[in-house]
């Protein structure tokens, strides 16, 4: 039964990192950039939902609902002022700016909060656990993983039943017809960020709670949210939270066999998945 | 009659490549007016420039008196031009219905052009509503295509070469919805290389060369022979 | 005639340098050490990214690998080493063959995703050596470094200590590393091949079609730099003395710090690396007593290259100036990514 529970504790570990990955999923699909601030921005997410929580005396819960609009704007202003500058057919200049705003945002935070570890203080929920089946799950855990289902749906819901999610779907196929209909292409990436970093704010609430953080921690949340975004195909949503799962759950064999082998079970995984399909298991038909 | 759409010595380019070299014309209220000329006359050029996809370089385009010379795309929507780009360039994430309805995108209130109008002037579009936009016969393509810049309800539609690619029945179907359109109140601007369907369908007509507008007239009012010098340029007029 | 001025004025800084052990302080001897490795290292990088369109965000891999073979060669079968450094580039270019399987599969940003990904697994796969101290690494002996061949030369020629000697053979081990690499990328670039790669950056399908094969350069130049940075990996760490796998695979410090000295001096061009580097240590210098302030600035710079002078300091000199004072044979003008256009002026 030990495997039982560790291909559970992996599929939960899964949703948080299909939670990393949404946000980046989404901006992936939309405009072909690779934002590698994603981890540092979930991290800055992280720290706001911390700070909101100690001014107010809020739950973590109710400051990270109040982070949510707040986030939303700085993804906002960082689309329209830095990275729609940068679009086009070249990678390599978004490819520099994300990384640059990477290395910015993680020493803005060590000098403003210093590299001490901190946790966003969820209470008793958080040793709290019940059976499912045979097994026994950790409430956190579920909690994160049916957020990152209703997440899922909820971006699904928005791109293929909404008009802001049709001008999405037809910005990203061709921006220049797009405009043609009405579209403004820089206002709609604006709209995109700024939903990522909604989603980067959730996952950020559940990454403060589950395990401690600092400032250093945003590029290797990164790299497991890319390697689940890369797994499931370019621009699925469902295929990255299958990609989460697929990281989640080798790192999860990885650690039972040898604490030492988490993460490094977690990148073999991703290696062999597109040794196997290069394009990922969902890739989109039209790419 | 009431001049609509003014174009004044309208020069763009294509890349470093002069492409316009200031052309004129003028599209009355309820006219329409067919653009016939070889490849690279510099037809879809003029089209690009006028809705604010080619970049402008001189002259101006006004609207109803307004100046539209160097808004956006988007904006010249609103203002009331739509088009029907060349090769038709339906989205292929999107359904049929869907991208019929992306044309009303940013439309304000009601206007003659609804769906279910749409599906009245093409029918078959309504079967296949659910199917994505690209998984259609070119001809049905086209008919979206023509749908989706209807939904906007423009004052003005321009249709980029609409017969390319097509089978001449098709062509046929396709121009049989232009009374329609007209009789919705408005004006069309079809670029043509198939001569023919063009002077079938327009009641005025400019031939174009090289960036150039080098011949004017009615249908009935031009010759065979001075249509043909302009087109293939043997003789300039 | 240029090329010729241009080459002088080379040698001259070259010998200048080369003097440095001989009249300057240790310290400063230690400084450029590092200065002249992080050159070799941008030199690679920018071949990569700014010339075959690689851009890699797993560099640090070789030089791990490098600095760890280096350290295996020395500590487990006591050889010098010196030619510890000369295995540690060749295994790590053995090691770019696979890796080069792998991550050619993906294009464009996956590539840099899976470059990252792969360093990763290095990086923790080298913690599982137990013989070099796993996860918290090992020292290089002490003797094994004075016994290097050439210290006992090089001590009775200068009249310094032991660990000075082995300070002045590095750096110059560093110096003509970075002169062959400098001296080697010049060529590549204006030979046959070199121009194939830049006519693939520039225009792919039109490279294609007259006859240049982009997989196969670009292949060629991802083994060579990973030669070139494995053995300047390996070089670092004799100086070092110390290795753990953190350090060793640093993305910081053999990647990140890399890419912004390439973006600042000017990405795609020859001398953009060593104007890159000069800012770097002057910023470096210049905000040392502000501990992460100067990574901030480096970020903030690197940023604001990218949106207003894309081709960096040494691009932007050149468009001053109007003409190229170091001209690669033919190169083409880089152009300017067409931005997605919306609002008109």
């Amino acid at each position: 039964m030990i495997w039982l529970d560790t291909l559970v504790q992996g599929m939960m570990l899964g949703g948080l990192y299909a939670l990393f990955a949404a946000g980046l999923s989404l901006v992936f699909g939309i405009m072909r950039l690779v934002n590698l601030a994603h981890g540092d921005l979930i991290v800055l997410g992280a720290y706001l939902i911390l700070g909101i929580g100690t001014a107010t005396g809020l739950n973590p819960f109710v400051a990270a609902a109040l982070a949510l609009p707040l986030m939303f704007a700085l993804g906002w202003v960082l689309q329209t002022a830095l990275l729609n500058r940068v679009l086009g057919d070249d990678i390599l200049p978004p490819l520099l700016v994300t990384f640059g705003l990477s290395v910015v945002i993680q020493n803005v935070l060590l000098q403003g909060y210093s590299a001490d570890s901190r946790k966003l203080p969820v209470g008793a929920i958080e040793s709290a656990s019940m059976p499912v089946g045979p097994v026994t799950v950790g409430v956190m855990p579920l909690i994160t993983f049916g957020s990152a289902i209703l997440v899922i749906l909820a971006l699904n819901w928005l791109f293929y039943h909404t008009a802001l999610g049709r001008a999405f779907r037809a910005t990203s196929d061709d921006p220049v017809t797009a405009q043609l209909m009405g579209i403004r292409p820089r206002r709609i990436f604006a709209i995109a960020t700024g939903i990522a970093l909604v989603v980067a704010t959730i996952a950020a609430l559940y990454l403060g709670a589950r395990a401690n953080f600092d400032p250093s921690i945003g590029p290797a949340r990164l790299l497991y949210a890319f390697e689940a975004v890369i797994i499931g195909g370019l621009g699925s949503l469902w295929g990255t939270l299958a990609g989460g799962m697929v990281i989640g759950v080798a790192q999860a064999f990885g650690a039972a066999l040898n604490p030492e082998w988490q993460i490094l079970a977690g990148h073999i995984a991703f290696v062999a998945v597109l040794l196997v399909r290069p394009r990922g298991l969902f890739p989109r038909a039209n790419d | 009659m009431t001049a609509f759409l003014e174009v004044q010595g309208l020069i763009a380019h294509y890349g470093d490549f002069k492409a316009l070299f200031g052309v004129d014309l003028t599209l009355h209220q309820g006219q329409t007016l067919a653009i016939i000329g070889a490849n690279g006359a510099g037809k879809t050029t003029l089209m690009r420039a006028t809705t604010g996809i080619a970049h402008v370089t001189g002259g101006s385009v006004r609207l109803q008196g307004r100046d539209i010379t160097r808004l956006s795309a988007p904006d010249i929507l609103s203002a009331g031009i739509a088009m029907v780009p060349e090769g038709r360039r339906l989205f292929p994430s999107l359904t049929v219905e869907e991208n019929l309805q992306i044309g009303a995108h940013s439309r304000k209130g009601n206007g003659f052009w609804t769906l279910d109008r749409i599906y009245g002037l093409f029918p078959i579009l309504r079967e296949r509503r659910t199917h994505p936009g690209t998984a259609l016969s070119g001809g049905q393509q086209q008919m979206v295509a023509i749908g989706r810049a209807l939904m906007s309800n423009p004052t003005v539609l321009l249709c980029d070469e609409l017969s390319l690619g097509l089978a001449p029945v098709v062509i046929r179907e396709i121009y049989a919805a232009f009374p329609t359109i007209r009789d919705s109140g408005t004006a069309i601007i079809v670029v043509e290389q198939d001569i023919g369907q063009a002077l079938k369908v327009a009641d005025h007509v400019h031939c174009m060369m090289e960036g150039r507008i080098t011949l004017s007239g009615r249908p009935q009012d031009l010759s065979r022979a001075a249509i043909h010098d302009a087109y293939f340029g043997v003789n300039h007029a | 005639m240029k090329t010729l001025v241009t080459g002088l004025i080379g040698l001259a800084v070259m010998v200048a340098l080369a003097l440095v052990p001989v009249l300057g302080p240790r310290i400063l001897v230690q400084d450029l050490f590092k200065v002249l490795c992080l050159l070799v290292l941008a030199l690679n990088w920018n071949l990569l990214a700014g010339f075959a369109g690689l851009v890699s965000v797993g560099q640090q891999a070789f030089v791990g690998v490098g600095a760890y073979v280096m350290f295996a060669t020395t500590i487990l079968w006591g050889w010098d080493p010196l030619a510890g450094v000369l295995v540690g580039g060749v295994v790590a270019m053995a090691l770019s063959i696979p890796v080069a399987f792998f991550a050619f599969r993906l294009n464009g940003a996956y590539f840099a995703i899976g470059t990252w990904a792969v360093a990763d697994i290095a990086r923790l796969s080298f913690g599982q050596w137990r013989a070099l101290g796993g996860g918290t690494g090992t020292a290089l002996p002490r003797d094994a470094t004075r016994e290097m061949l050439g210290v006992d030369a090089v001590r009775e020629l200068l009249g310094v200590s032991a660990a000075a000697a082995v300070d002045a053979m590095t750096y110059w081990l560093a110096l003509l590393l970075a002169s062959a690499l400098l001296l080697g990328c010049w060529l590549f670039l204006r030979s046959r091949m070199g121009l194939g790669l830049q006519a693939v950056r520039d225009n792919p399908v039109a490279a294609q079609s007259v006859g240049v094969d982009p997989t196969r350069l670009k292949a060629l130049v991802f083994l060579l730099t990973a030669f070139a940075t494995g053995l300047c990996g390996a070089l670092l760490f004799i100086q070092i003395g110390r290795i753990s796998p953190d350090a060793a695979f640093s993305l910081l410090d053999w990647t990140a710090f890399v890419i912004f000295i390439v973006v600042i001096g000017g990405i795609g061009t020859l001398p953009g690396p060593i104007v890159g580097v000069l800012v770097f240590y002057g910023l470096q210098r210049l905000l040392s007593d502000y501990g992460t302030v100067y990574l901030i600035a480096l970020g903030l710079i690197g940023i604001a290259v990218m949106l207003f002078a894309r081709r960096g300091l040494w691009g932007g000199l050149i468009d001053r100036l109007g003409f190229d004072p170091l001209p690669l044979g033919h190169a083409a003008p880089q152009k300017s990514p067409r931005d997605i256009q919306e609002e008109r002026p």
